[in-house]
């Protein structure tokens, strides 16, 4: 993953490797009482009035549009381009490829090295090949189409479905977890356990489907430097990515993204636009804007992987389990590493002596399989949080009951701690506010032709740290200026870093100034993973705790007997503003880098789903009538945008768990339904009233602001609980999916 | 988009006037046309703006009807007084469309005429006899869950996404256009489109240039109930998996009127009069119902991953049926 920066900023560094864990924080003794505040976002005016610039938005001059080409086979190799097609189109500037450079398919998070490059041969249908350049976007578009229906492609026989290669799945290398896990003896448990569960699940590709599409404006400077304003999460690897793959050192390319319209993973790593607008730019001594087209972002940026559960369960009688088998299949492109950690919450979530975790991958002839929006927990605890559903029904117990008598006391793997963990008091919770006791039996409740059915799940999703850095500079009018290449992709960001520099540094919100998502800043952890917060706050903290000390100097106090507050210093019975004390200025810069706390705790984000669903009983339609999450992610840092988080989460639930699917052709590969009339997102009607809770925590394990990841925790079990909900209603197991009506109407009583 | 020229018509005589070659195409709303320009799908030389005609009035007429201009935008014909209380299957039909900006722009004329969402018609990649005549069907061998089950042919199996032409189906309306040697021609919407055959690329029996001017609706049917119900993969925005409109009367205990049309099952909004005729003379029950849907489905043809839409469709017609003779 993310390779920790040489040291960066100002003289005063104040570093911190979360060796030991961290019980103090300056974010419960500030005065400011900003922090955790529901403050709007300050980024929030901007956009809503169009003034947050985002990629494709920036106006260079003399720039010209390049439009992607992509590949008309699934499997094969360019013979001939036809250049002068898309050439004679008026306003085509050029038709600009290089097979060696231009990149095969997107990079993965966090990779430092260029992702797979090469594109003469094709490994899968909507591969760039080249970019047609024009000196407008219809004429360059134009010229696109037109050379794409008159490129002579070489087809091969490629592999395009799982099920047909599952007997030639590998055993990935390790990713963010270990291919396979195995302890005690899970056959000989399963043989002796009263209860067991046998089921298979199985989840399709998806797409992250952010509202902005895929961008990246390049220009070069007159020393041969690039700069690219584009749409990234992680600016400081996807330099470091774009930078091997042109062949640079990493201080010679530049990257620009202040405002991210969402990534969930599909902006992770570089995507092929990149790439392709550098070298054209570089051709045409010009700076170039490439926009992906919505189609092309389904054919050519990265998907969730679809994958096949088999999951096994073994419990004695009351119900406590004694053996857990995690079997899990993905696809991948060939020779791609990443594999879709679907186990990765079954590692710790539940206990069983006796436990087996396994990941295969079938290599495919189809579009990049990566991070999305909680790669393992979003499709893994589809499985197995509907699988503690059955085993509840076989048992005849509460589901809730069920986990209830399943809370380990420490990881069942690693047999260390757990830093914190609230699943139980989440469902108490949760069970209280939904109303979980008028839950009735399987279709016992019928309004008409609607079925209602409640559902429940436990929402679990592993904490990460990530080294970041922050500067943060104190000017000689006391205003704080905070300056990261991390980004804010929707999430809050700009705002939570506020807060903190605001309540440490004891000033009103409105003079502090975040500036993100420029590498010309120290590196920050970038935004993947659920670890923005978490991370880069930490940096920012580190910062300010620094300049408490300088300011604490000139002062002449301790700096733990200082007080700040409204922009002013007190301590030793004085009260002086802090512009007076800071001169023209001070600055310092806050390093964050993970230690022994991840492996001496178990770290994750904690929660329950609980959701009420309606189903037709003629046709089968779900319609989601409430939903409710209890969760506990540590310190929350503003009320507001952790709420928006955990709901956009839990929307993405409703998608997996009910519409959304990336359908590949079976001739080759080619993702079918490939814009957002067809590739269905929930829309406004789709999503319910939903309500959100969390619960008072602090991880002093995690970080010193005691804060954990809640971006993936909303969608970590919330489509489980829709599909246990159904199975409430109509009493229908459906192990498939999405749970579209068709899957249900055999399973629905005649009309 | 390819280049195109553009002409801005002020009166319907001077649209046909201008719409004066092959590959002329009159724009209104623009709310399908400008997507497909934009994939190449549709490739116009020139583009007859008739959004300025005065064609967005609706009018009573004499014998009781309503004439409503082709231009009349989708939203404000739902949302009409006399569509609510004499047409209900209309204004719901048209609710259960696209989106409220969509419904803003969309014209009644041009919804009648949308071309199929079929993924592969969309792709210029693929193989389309739609799109390009000859090259063959993608969707028969590929992926096919929204496609139709009724009325297809070898060469394509694409279906009609409009829910509004649905309920234009059951209100029997008509078509009023006019040609460009400037005569006026009504059509019934029962003769308005075409079965695919071996020509699927041509979808109705618009001559070229031929301009529709207005939609026409009977008098109301007295006492009649009406339903649109719609089945989608979600709650909005989402084109009918199968969606059934009727408009049906009950006097003394028996089925008097019939009126029954079907969206995504077929190329063209559905309507059989065998399904009527299962039900006019018939007290309401659920045999009836059966023998209705069986009427509609005797020649169906599932192409794999649609199968479904035929029990849904049955059943959906049933409950629907139920509804619309409850007492």
């Amino acid at each position: 993953m993310l390779g920790l920066e040489k040291l960066f900023g100002g003289d005063d560094t104040n570093a911190l490797k979360m060796d030991e864990p961290h019980p103090e924080s300056l974010l419960d003794t500030g005065a400011q009482d900003v922090i955790g505040k529901p403050l709007d976002r300050i980024d929030g005016p901007l956009k809503v009035a169009g003034r947050a610039t985002y990629a494709a938005e920036y106006d260079l001059d003399n720039v010209a549009y390049g439009f992607l080409v992509g590949s008309t086979v699934g499997k094969g190799k360019v013979v001939d381009l036809h250049a002068e097609i898309a050439k004679a189109v008026p306003g085509v500037i050029d038709v600009i490829t290089d097979y060696k450079t231009f990149l095969r398919n997107p990079g993965q998070g966090g990779e430092t090295k260029s992702p797979t490059q090469g594109v003469e041969s094709v490994d899968y249908w909507g591969e760039p090949v080249a970019i047609v350049v024009g000196e407008s976007y219809e004429a360059a578009r134009d010229g696109a189409y037109r050379l794409q229906q008159a490129i002579d492609f070489e087809t091969k026989e490629g592999r395009y479905n799982l099920d047909a290669y599952r007997d030639e799945a590998k055993t990935p290398p390790p990713g963010v977890i270990p291919p396979d896990y195995k302890q005690g003896d899970v056959e000989k448990a399963l043989a002796e356990a009263a209860v067991t569960l046998d089921a298979t699940y199985d989840t399709p590709s998806q797409n992250s489907a952010a509202m902005e599409l895929h961008a990246s404006i390049a220009s070069w400077d007159e020393d041969g430097r690039l700069t690219i304003h584009g749409a990234y999460q992680m600016p400081s690897s996807d330099r470091q990515q774009l930078a091997d793959a042109l062949g640079l050192s990493k201080d010679k390319v530049r990257i620009i993204a202040r405002y991210v319209g969402g990534g969930f993973g599909s902006k992770l790593g570089i995507a092929p636009e990149s790439v392709a607008a550098a070298v054209a730019a570089k051709t045409l001594g010009r700076p170039v804007k490439a926009v992906m087209a919505r189609q092309q972002v389904f054919d050519a940026t990265v998907r969730r992987s679809d994958t096949e559960q088999r999951v096994r369960l073994g419990a004695d009688a009351d119900g406590r389990i004694t053996a857990i088998a995690h079997e899990t299949l993905g696809s991948n492109l060939p020779g791609e590493g990443f594999f879709e950690p679907t186990g990765a919450s079954t590692h710790f979530v539940y206990p069983g002596e006796n436990r087996l975790i396994t990941h295969r991958v079938v290599e495919l002839d189809r579009l990049l399989s990566g991070s999305m929006r909680a790669p393992g927990e979003a499709v893994g605890m589809l499985a197995t949080e509907s699988a503690m559903d059955e085993l509840a029904d076989k048992i005849g117990m509460d589901p809730i009951e069920l986990r209830r008598r399943n809370e380990p006391e420490q990881d069942p793997q690693k047999q260390v701690p757990f830093s914190t963990r609230q699943v139980v008091p989440a469902l108490d919770k949760g069970a209280e506010l939904f109303g979980w006791d008028k839950r009735k039996g399987v279709a016992e409740d019928r309004r008409g032709e609607w079925f209602h059915g409640l559902g429940v799940a436990t929402a679990a999703r592993s904490n990460v740290l990530q080294p970041s850095a922050a500067k943060v500079t104190i000017d000689g009018q006391g205003r704080a200026i905070v300056e990261t290449d991390m980004t804010d992709i929707g999430t809050g960001t700009y705002t939570i870093l506020a807060q903190i520099t605001a309540e440490i540094l004891g000033l009103p919100i409105e003079v502090v100034t975040v500036h993100l998502g420029d590498t010309d800043a120290p590196p920050g952890a970038g935004s993947g993973g659920s670890w923005g917060a978490g991370s880069s706050g930490s940096s920012v903290y580190l910062a300010c705790e620094a300049l408490r000390k300088q300011v604490a100097d000139k002062m002449g106090v301790a700096a733990e007997t200082m007080t700040m507050k409204d922009g002013r210093v007190i301590a030793d019975n004085r009260s002086v503003p802090l512009a007076e004390l800071v001169g023209d200025g001070m600055s310092a810069t806050g390093e964050i880098k993970p230690g022994k706390q991840e492996k001496e705790t178990t770290q994750a984000s904690y929660g329950a789903h609980f959701v009420e669903v309606a189903v037709n009983a003629v046709t089968g339609e779900v319609r989601v009538v409430r939903m409710l999450g209890v969760f506990a992610g540590g310190r929350i840092l503003n009320e507001k945008t952790a709420r928006s988080q955990c709901i956009g989460g839990m929307v993405f639930g409703i998608g997996g768990a009910l519409t959304e699917e990336i359908v590949h052709d079976p001739r080759n590969g080619r993702v079918a339904n490939r814009d957002l009339a067809e590739y269905h997102v929930p829309a406004n009607a789709d999503v319910p009233q939903i309500e959100v809770h969390f619960l008072p925590e602090r991880d002093v394990h995690a970080n010193p602001i005691h804060a954990k990841g809640l971006g993936e925790l909303g969608i970590s079990g919330a489509g489980a609980a829709i599909a246990n909900a159904i199975h409430n209603a109509v009493g229908v197991r459906v192990r498939s999916f999405p749970i579209t009506l068709d899957k249900l109407l055999d399973g629905l009583p005649p009309v | 988009m390819r280049s195109f020229t553009y002409a801005r018509a002020d009166t319907a005589e001077q649209a046909v006037r201008d719409n004066d070659a092959d590959g002329c195409v009159f724009i209104a709303g623009g709310t399908n046309l400008l997507d497909l320009m934009k994939l190449q799908v549709e490739t116009p030389e020139k583009l007859v703006d008739i959004s300025r005609l005065p064609l967005a009035e609706i009018e009573e007429r004499e014998d009781g009807g309503l004439t409503i201009g082709a231009l009349v935008p989708n939203s404000d014909l739902a949302a009409d007084r006399r569509v609510i209380e004499k047409y209900e299957v209309l204004s719901r039909a048209l609710l259960a469309g696209a989106s409220g900006q969509l419904r803003n722009k969309a014209s009644t004329g041009g919804n009648l005429l949308q071309r199929t969402r079929c993924y592969y018609f969309y792709d210029l990649a693929s193989p389309c006899n739609k799109r390009e005549p000859g090259t063959g069907c993608s969707a028969m061998g590929g992926f096919n869950r929204v496609l139709a089950v009724l009325g297809t042919s070898e060469h394509c199996i694409a279906t009609h996404p409009s829910d509004m032409a649905v309920a234009m189906r059951a209100l029997d309306a008509t078509v009023v256009t006019l040609k460009k040697d400037g005569d006026k021609r009504r059509i019934s919407i029962h003769d308005f489109y075409r079965l695919p055959g071996d020509t699927p690329h041509i979808e109705t029996v618009l001559e070229p240039g031929e301009l529709i001017t207005h939609v026409e609706l009977p008098a109301p049917v007295e006492g009649a109930r009406h339903v649109y119900r719609k089945v989608r993969d979600r709650a909005s925005y989402a084109f009918a998996l199968v969606s059934v409109a009727g408009v049906v009367t009950v006097e003394d205990g028996r089925i008097a009127h019939a009126a029954l049309a079907f969206g995504g099952l077929g190329p063209m909004p559905w309507r059989d009069d065998a399904v009527e005729a299962a039900l006019v003379g018939q007290a309401p029950s659920d045999a009836a119902f059966g023998a209705a849907a069986d009427a509609l489905f005797r020649d169906a043809q599932g192409y794999g991953h649609n199968d479904f839409k035929i029990p849904l469709a049955r059943r959906t017609l049933i409950a629907t049926l139920r509804e619309l003779t409850a007492e």
